[in-house]
C-alpha cells in the first residue's frame, strides 16, 4: 500500500491498486524479490527503529553486566533512594542499588523467558495448525471446540491459575504461555492451511500418492510461513507484555533478579512518598521493548502482506 | 455544457502509467479513438493490452499510482480531465454508465437490490415517491421476471446473469450517452450470455446510447459492435468496421489473432492451429520501434527502428504497420500439418470405464444429486469432449474419475479392465501414473514455493521410478516434448507467464506415462494465442504418446476442434454422448441445440434460447430434467417419465423422447 | 424458521464451549495442585492434618463425584466454601463483578466510539501522516502492559498534578458522576489497550470497502463522497469490527487483574488474584468460570448480531 496520493485527483477515494502487471509480466527472480522485500524493510521507518531497540536490549541482555557502572545487587545503604544525580544517573532504590544499573542487567530474564515461550508456541501452533486444517471433519471439530473453551479465558487467568496450581519457576511460565500461544497460532495456521489445501496443487499431490505428513510440511508448510512469521513477531511482543505482568503480579520473575516487571511492584509503594525514579525507569524500559517488538511486527507484516 | 453534436467519447494521444515501486510503467501510449453519437465501438485484445485502463481513465477512476500523463479525453464535448469534482458528478450522473465484468461484486452486498437500482432515480433527482416505482419499471425493462421480488433481495440471492441485468438496469435508468460495457458477459455461462447480450442489443436500440465495448472475444466484439480497435500493447494497432477488420485484417497481430481461434470445420486431425510466437514486451519505455515487431513474421529493419504512424489502409480503416498491405500474407508461426499418428494400435477394451457412477451431496434428508447414474467409456488415444453449462456436474465427473472425490457407492470405475479404488489415496501407484489431471487455473495448480524442476521431478520420481541420472535424461527429454525451455527449470511459477505454467502443468501430468489425461478447462484462463498453443501441444502429444483426454470445456469451438467424441452433461444427467461430428452436425439433443445455439449466437443473435437459469439440484425436474427449460417439449411424458439414453445411429446415442427426424439438425437453421 | 434454528445451534456451541470450560477451570483448580490440603498448609504440616482437611473440604473424594458435585451446585448458583473466608463464595463473586462490570463500562464506553472513528479516519487518509501518527499511536498503546501505563498516569495525575485520586474506589454512597470521577483514570489503561485493535480493524475493513468493486459503482452512479461513504462504505467496513470488540472483551477481563490490583480496587480480577494467592480454590474457580461465561455471553451476542447485520451471512453454518 504504498502507492502515491496524486494531486488533481482521479477519485476522492483510494480506488484499487489495479496491478498494470501482466502488461509487465513478473520476471523478477526469487532472490530479487527477496531482496525487495528487504529493501522495503528498511525504508520502513517504523522497523527500522524497532529493529533498533529490539538490538539495543539484546545487546544489553548479553553484554550489560560487563559495562554497567555498578553491579546490580550490590546495596549501599548509606546512598538509599538518592535521586537521579551524576554517580546515579537513574538514582538507587531503598537498598542503594544503582537503578541505571539494574535497568540496563534487568533486561535479561525477560529477554530469554519471553522468546522460548514465543518458541514454544509458534512450533505447537504450526503442528497443531496443520493437523486441524489439514485432517477437518471430527478432529478439527474436536481440537477447535476444545481451543474455543480454553481461548474464552484471557491468557493471564490460565497463567494465573497454572501457576498457582503448579508453583512459579520460570519453566511454568515459559510452558503455560508457550501452550496457550500454541492454540492462538494453531488458529492462524489453520485457517491458512484451509485455504492451501483446497487449491489444485494439493489434489496433484494426492494424484501422485503423497501421504498426508509429506502434503502438510512439504507441500503446505512453505506457503503458510508468511502468515506463522507475522504471528511469531506478533506472539513475541504478547509474550513479553504477559512476563512482564506476571512479574508484577509476583507470579512471573522472581528476586533477586533485577527484572523491570518484579522491580516496579517492588517500588511501587514509594511513588507515593516522591520516589519516582525507583519506577519510572523500569516503567520506560519495558514500554520501549515492548513497543520496539511491535514496530519490527508490524514491518514484517506490512512487508510480507504487500 | 454538453454538446449535442460532439462525438460521445473522443479520446486523444492519450498516454497513462502506473508507479509501481518508485517507477513509472507506461500502460497506454498514444492511444486515439473517437465514437460518435450512436454508435458502438469495440476495444478488443488480450489480457495486459491496457484496455481495463482505458474504462478506468475514461470514468476518472484510475487508481492512485495511475497517471494519465499526456492526451485527452472528451466525452460529449467535455473535457474529462480537467473536471473538478462537481463537474466530474454531474457527468457521472448523466452522461457515462458502466457494467463491469463481475456483476457480483459490482452490486452492494448488504444493501436491497431494488434499493441500489432506486438510488439511481435519486440522483437523477426523481422525487423519493417515485423512486421505488421506477427502478421496479426498470427491472422489468431489462426483462427481469417478476421484479417486484427482486427489489427485495440482496445481491448473493441471486444469479450472475440476474445480477448483470440489475447492473445493466442501473447503467441504462439515466439514458446516458456514453455506455461502457468492460466485459460484461465474461462471467456467465454462454447461454446466460447470449441472453444478456441480446438484452444489450435490444435496449441500445431503443436509447441510441454510444457504446465504448470492451473484451477479449472476437466474436462477442464482432456481433456487439460496427466498428472496432484493436489494442496491443498499449497501442492501437488497427481501427476500423468490425466486418472488414474481421475479414480482412490489416494489422499482423489482428491476423495472427483470428488464426489462432478454433474455427468451425477445423479439427485437430486436420489442421493445427497458428500462433504468436513470444511474449508481449516486458516495458514499452525501451521500444522505439514497432510494438509488435518481436514477435511479427513479416518484421524488416524500419520495424525495430521507427514507429509506425496509424497509416488509412482503406475508408474508415487504419493500420499500425509498416506493411500492411502484406500483412494478410503473414506467414505461419506453426507448420499447418499435424504430427502423424505414432501409435497407431487395435485398441479391444476402453482405458476408462464407468458405469453407472453418481454423486450426491448434501445429507441424507436434504440430498443434492450433482452427478447421477453416468455410464462412459475412454478409448485408447481419443478425446473424449465434456461440455455443460456450469452446475452441469462436467468437474465432478472429472474428480469422481480421478478418485479426488469419492463416488456412491454402487458405481464402477474401471482402468484397462481392473476395478479402481474409490479414492486416489487408495489407488496403486501404477493406476495414479495413468490416470493425470491439466487444472484449469495453473496458479492454483503448482505450488508457488517450489522451483519448476521440483514440481516435475517429484512425480517422475514417484510415479515413474525415474531416479540420479535416468531422472535427468528423462526430464531433460520431457522438458522437449513440452517445449519448455531448461533455463526455466531453476524458477518459480510467479516468474512465467499463464501459457507457461499452462505448460509445466501438463509436463507434471506427463511425467510419469499417462494412459489418460483429464483436461479441466485447460485454457479458459488463457488468452486466445496461448490457447492455441496449448491446444497444439495437446493434439502433439497425444500424437506422440497415444495418450487419452477427458477434455472438459464450455467453450464448444475448443471442444470441436480437439476432440473425437462428445459426452452432454445436464444437472448431471448424461444426455448425449457420440462422435464429434454428428454430435455437431445433428441430429442432437434439444440441450446440445440450445448450447450450439447460444454459442454462435455470440456471433450472430439467434433465436433459440434456453429460458431460465439451470435448476437447483437439490430439487430436480421430474421427468426428463430439462424439460423446463428446453424448446421442444412434446407434453406431458417429458414432465412424467424420463426417457432412457438409446442408441440412434452408430455410437451416438441421445436421451429424448422425440424421435430421429423430429430432433434439430445444425444445417436445418439459418 | 431458519432465525430460530440458527440461534439454537449457536447456543448449543456456546454451551459446549462452557461445559469445556467448567472441565478445564475444575482440572486446574483441583487436579493441578496435586494435594489440596497439603498446598493450602504448607509441606511442613504433618499428614494427618493434611489428611483430615482435605476430607473436611471434600477432596478426598473421586474427581469424577466432586466434578458433579461442583458443577451442579454451580448450576444452582452455589459456588461453595471459600477457603479463606469461610463464607460462601457467590456474594464476594456478585459483589466484584459489579464493580468490574462499571470500570470495564466506562472503558468499553470511551474506546468503542472512539477506536471506530481513529480506524475510518485513518483509512479515509490512508498513507498520510493522520494514517501513520493513528497506526502507530494505537498500536504503541495496544502493547503497553497495562500497569506500566498504569504507574505513568498515577505518577503524573494523582502524584505530580494531583487531578485524580490515587484510588479507584469511591467512597461509600458516592454518586454517579463521583463513581465515573475515580474510576476514569483506571480506566484509561484498558481504553489503551483497546483501542488500537479496534482501529486496526475498523481501518482494515474500510480500506477493503474503499477499494471494493461496489464501492466504485457507487462512486460511478454520481453519489456525492458523502453519501459513498455513509451508504455504502461504513455498514460493511464494519461488521467485521463487532466480531473483534466481542473478542475483545476476554482481554480487558485479563487486563482487570493488574488493574485492579495497581489501584487498589475490588473487582473480579483483584478477586481472583487474592484467591489464587491465598490458594482458596473455590473462589478462584468461581471466579474465572464468571470470567468465562462472561466471554462466552460476549460473543454469542457479537455473533448474532454479526449474522442479523450481515445478509451475506447464512445461518447455521460455520465460520
Amino acid at each position: 500500500m504504498s502507492a502515491s496520493v496524486t494531486p488533481g485527483t482521479e477519485t476522492p477515494m483510494p480506488a484499487a491498486s489495479e496491478q498494470p502487471a501482466a502488461a509487465v509480466p513478473a520476471l523478477d527472480t526469487p532472490s530479487s524479490i527477496r531482496r525487495d522485500r528487504v529493501k522495503l524493510l528498511l525504508r520502513s521507518p517504523p522497523f527500522v527503529v524497532g529493529v533498533l531497540i529490539l538490538l539495543f536490549w539484546v545487546v544489553m541482555a548479553i553484554f550489560g553486566p560487563l559495562i554497567v557502572p555498578y553491579n546490580a545487587d550490590d546495596t549501599d545503604l548509606l546512598n538509599t533512594l538518592t535521586p537521579p544525580a551524576f554517580d546515579h544517573l537513574f538514582g538507587t532504590d531503598q537498598f542503594g542499588r544503582d537503578i541505571f544499573s539494574r535497568v540496563i542487567v534487568g533486561s535479561r530474564d525477560i529477554l530469554i523467558v519471553a522468546p522460548l515461550a514465543t518458541l514454544l508456541g509458534t512450533v505447537v501452533g504450526t503442528i497443531l495448525g496443520l493437523i486441524t486444517g489439514y485432517a477437518r471433519g471430527i478432529t478439527d471439530d474436536i481440537i477447535s471446540r476444545i481451543v474455543d473453551a480454553f481461548l474464552a479465558l484471557p491468557l493471564l487467568i490460565i497463567a494465573m491459575l497454572v501457576i498457582t496450581a503448579l508453583g512459579i519457576s520460570n519453566t511454568t511460565v515459559i510452558v503455560v504461555i508457550g501452550l496457550s500461544f500454541g492454540l492462538i497460532v494453531g488458529r492462524t495456521v489453520r485457517a491458512a492451511v484451509l485455504s492451501e489445501r483446497d487449491l489444485d496443487y494439493i489434489a496433484a499431490a494426492n494424484l501422485r500418492g503423497e501421504k498426508p505428513l509429506y502434503i502438510m510440511f512439504v507441500e503446505i508448510l512453505p506457503n503458510v510461513m508468511p502468515p506463522i512469521l507475522v504471528e511469531t513477531t506478533v506472539r513475541l511482543g504478547y509474550a513479553i507484555f504477559t512476563v512482564a505482568s506476571l512479574s508484577f503480579l509476583g507470579l512471573g520473575i522472581q528476586p533477586p533478579s533485577p527484572d523491570w516487571g518484579l522491580s516496579i511492584s517492588q517500588n511501587y509503594g514509594l511513588i507515593g512518598g516522591g520516589f519516582w525514579w525507583t519506577v519510572l525507569f523500569y516503567a520506560l524500559a519495558i514500554g520501549s521493548l515492548v513497543v520496539g517488538v511491535n514496530l519490527t511486527a508490524e514491518g514484517v507484516q506490512s512487508v510480507l502482506d504487500a | 455544457m454538453q454538446d449535442a453534436t460532439a462525438a460521445a467519447l473522443e479520446v486523444r494521444d492519450l498516454d497513462i502509467a502506473y508507479r509501481v515501486r518508485g517507477r513509472d510503467r507506461q500502460v497506454i501510449r498514444g492511444l486515439s479513438f473517437r465514437i460518435g453519437r450512436g454508435e458502438t465501438f469495440g476495444l478488443v485484445g488480450e489480457s495486459g493490452c491496457g484496455k481495463s485502463t482505458v474504462a478506468l481513465a475514461v470514468t476518472r477512476y484510475l487508481p492512485n499510482n495511475g497517471r494519465v500523463r499526456a492526451g485527452g479525453i472528451r466525452i460529449a464535448g467535455e473535457d474529462a480531465l480537467a473536471m473538478d469534482a462537481a463537474a466530474l458528478r454531474r457527468l457521472r450522473t448523466r452522461s457515462i454508465s458502466m457494467v463491469y465484468q463481475d456483476p457480483g461484486r459490482a452490486l452492494n452486498p448488504s444493501i436491497r437490490v431494488g434499493q441500489q437500482v432506486a438510488e439511481v432515480f435519486e440522483i437523477a433527482g426523481v422525487p423519493a415517491s417515485e423512486r421505488m416505482d421506477r427502478a421496479e419499471a426498470m427491472l422489468e425493462r431489462v426483462r427481469i421476471v417478476d421484479a417486484g421480488r427482486v427489489m427485495s433481495r440482496y445481491p448473493h440471492q441471486l444469479s450472475g446473469g440476474m445480477l448483470q441485468r440489475v447492473v445493466i438496469a442501473m447503467a441504462l435508468a439515466v439514458d446516458p450517452t456514453l455506455l461502457i460495457l468492460d466485459e460484461p458477459t465474461t462471467a456467465l455461462d454462454a447461454t446466460v450470455e447470449a441472453e444478456v447480450l441480446d438484452l444489450i442489443e435490444t435496449l441500445r436500440a431503443e436509447m441510441g446510447s454510444s457504446v465504448l465495448f470492451i473484451g477479449h472475444n472476437l466474436a462477442v466484439i464482432s456481433r456487439m459492435c460496427a466498428r472496432v480497435g484493436v489494442l496491443y500493447a498499449g497501442t492501437l494497432v488497427e481501427e476500423g468496421p468490425t466486418r472488414d477488420v474481421f475479414a480482412g485484417p490489416r494489422h499482423p497481430y489482428t491476423v495472427g489473432l483470428l488464426r489462432c481461434l478454433p474455427q468451425a470445420g477445423l479439427s485437430k486431425h486436420k489442421t493445427r492451429l497458428d500462433t504468436i510466437p513470444g511474449f508481449l514486451p516486458t516495458s514499452l519505455a525501451g521500444i522505439r520501434g514497432c510494438v509488435f515487431a518481436e514477435r511479427c513474421g513479416l518484421a524488416q529493419d524500419i520495424c525495430r527502428a521507427e514507429e509506425p504512424p496509424l497509416i488509412p489502409v482503406s475508408e474508415g480503416r487504419l493500420s499500425r504497420c509498416h506493411f500492411h498491405e502484406q500483412a494478410p500474407d503473414l506467414p505461419r508461426s506453426t507448420p499447418p500439418a499435424p504430427l502423424a499418428n505414432r501409435q497407431k494400435t487395435q485398441a479391444f477394451r476402453p482405458v476408462v470405464r464407468a458405469a453407472g457412477i453418481g454423486k450426491t451431496f448434501g445429507s441424507p434428508t436434504a440430498p443434492i444429486y450433482a452427478l447421477r447414474d453416468i455410464s462412459i467409456e475412454i478409448w485408447p488415444g481419443e478425446t473424449l469432449g465434456l461440455v455443460g453449462e456450469s452446475g452441469s456436474g462436467k468437474t465432478t465427473l472429472a474428480k469422481l474419475l480421478l478418485g479426488l472425490t469419492a463416488p456412491d457407492p454402487d458405481g464402477v470405475i474401471e482402468l484397462n479392465g481392473q476395478k479402481l479404488a474409490p479414492v486416489a489415496t487408495k489407488r496403486q501407484p501404477a493406476e495414479l501414473e495413468a490416470l493425470q489431471i491439466v487444472f484449469q487455473n495453473p496458479d492454483a495448480a503448482l505450488n508457488r514455493s517450489q522451483t519448476i524442476r521440483r514440481i516435475i521431478s517429484r512425480p517422475m520420481r514417484k510415479l515413474g521410478g525415474y531416479r540420479g541420472g535416468k531422472l535427468a535424461t528423462k526430464l531433460t527429454e520431457l522438458m522437449s516434448h513440452i517445449r519448455l525451455a531448461e533455463r526455466y527449470l531453476p524458477m518459480r511459477p510467479r516468474q512465467l507467464s499463464g501459457g507457461l505454467k499452462q505448460r509445466v502443468a501438463i509436463a507434471r501430468a506427463f511425467a510419469g506415462d499417462p494412459r489418460i489425461v483429464v483436461c479441466d478447462e485447460p485454457t479458459s484462463a488463457l488468452d486466445v494465442s496461448v490457447q492455441a498453443a496449448i491446444l497444439n501441444l495437446l493434439a502433439d502429444l497425444q500424437a506422440e504418446q497415444g495418450v487419452s483426454y477427458l477434455f472438459v470445456s464450455h467453450d464448444l469451438r475448443v471442444v470441436r476442434y480437439i476432440s473425437d467424441r462428445i459426452a452432454v452433461l445436464y444437472l448431471g444427467r448424461l444426455m448425449e454422448i457420440g462422435p464429434a461430428e454428428a454430435v455437431f452436425l445433428g441430429p442432437h439433443h434439444p440441450y446440445t441445440e440450445s448450447l450450439m445455439a447460444a454459442s454462435a449466437s455470440e456471433e450472430a443473435g439467434g433465436s433459440l434460447r434456453l429460458k431460465g437459469e439451470i435448476p437447483s439440484a437439490m430439487r430436480p425436474p421430474s421427468g426428463c430434467v430439462f424439460h423446463t427449460r428446453c424448446p421442444r417439449k412434446i407434453g406431458a411424458i417429458c414432465e412424467e417419465q424420463e426417457p432412457a439414453l438409446i442408441q440412434r445411429e452408430g455410437d451416438h446415442a441421445i436421451r429424448c423422447h422425440l424421435e430421429r427426424d423430429q430432433l434439430g439438425r445444425a444445417d436445418a437453421r439459418p | 424458521m431458519r432465525l430460530y434454528r440458527a440461534i439454537l445451534y449457536r447456543l448449543m456451541l456456546a454451551v459446549i464451549t462452557l461445559w469445556l470450560l467448567s472441565v478445564i477451570v475444575f482440572a486446574g483448580c483441583q487436579i493441578l495442585p496435586g494435594d489440596v490440603g497439603r498446598a493450602i498448609l504448607g509441606p511442613f504440616a504433618d499428614a494427618r492434618s493434611v489428611a483430615a482437611l482435605n476430607h473436611q473440604l471434600g477432596v478426598d473424594r473421586p474427581l469424577l463425584v466432586q466434578y458433579w458435585s461442583w458443577i451442579t451446585g454451580m448450576l444452582h448458583g452455589n459456588m461453595g466454601q471459600s477457603y479463606t473466608y469461610r463464607a460462601p463464595v457467590a456474594p464476594f463473586i456478585g459483589h466484584a463483578l459489579l464493580n468490574s462490570l462499571k470500570l470495564a463500562g466506562i472503558a468499553f464506553v470511551l474506546v468503542v466510539p472512539l477506536g471506530i472513528l481513529g480506524g475510518v479516519v485513518a483509512a479515509l487518509r490512508v498513507n498520510t501522516w493522520v494514517d501513520r501518527t493513528i497506526v502507530i499511536a494505537g498500536l504503541s498503546a495496544t502493547v503497553v502492559p497495562e500497569f506500566v501505563s498504569g504507574i505513568v498516569f498515577i505518577m503524573v495525575f494523582s502524584i505530580w498534578l494531583r487531578i485524580f485520586p490515587l484510588t479507584a474506589t469511591p467512597p461509600s454512597h458516592a454518586g454517579f458522576f463521583t463513581t465515573i470521577y475515580y474510576l476514569l483514570m483506571p480506566s484509561i489503561p484498558l481504553f489503551m489497550i483497546l483501542f488500537g485493535y479496534i482501529a486496526r480493524m475498523a481501518r482494515a475493513g474500510m480500506i477493503e470497502a474503499l477499494t471494493s468493486d461496489y464501492t466504485r459503482t457507487a462512486v460511478l452512479k454520481g453519489l456525492t463522497y458523502r453519501q459513498v461513504i455513509w451508504r455504502h462504505v461504513l455498514r460493511n467496513a464494519l461488521l467485521p469490527t463487532i466480531t473483534v470488540i466481542a473478542t475483545q472483551t476476554g482481554y480487558l477481563i485479563g487486563g482487570l487483574v493488574v488493574v485492579e490490583t495497581l489501584f487498589n480496587y475490588h473487582g473480579i480480577g483483584s478477586l481472583i488474584f487474592a484467591a489464587a494467592k491465598a490458594k482458596d480454590f473455590p473462589m478462584l474457580a468461581a471466579g474465572i468460570l464468571v470470567i468465562g461465561v462472561v466471554y462466552v455471553g460476549a460473543n454469542l451476542i457479537a455473533d448474532l448480531l454479526y449474522s442479523a447485520l450481515n445478509p451475506r451471512i447464512s445461518f447455521g453454518g460455520r465460520e
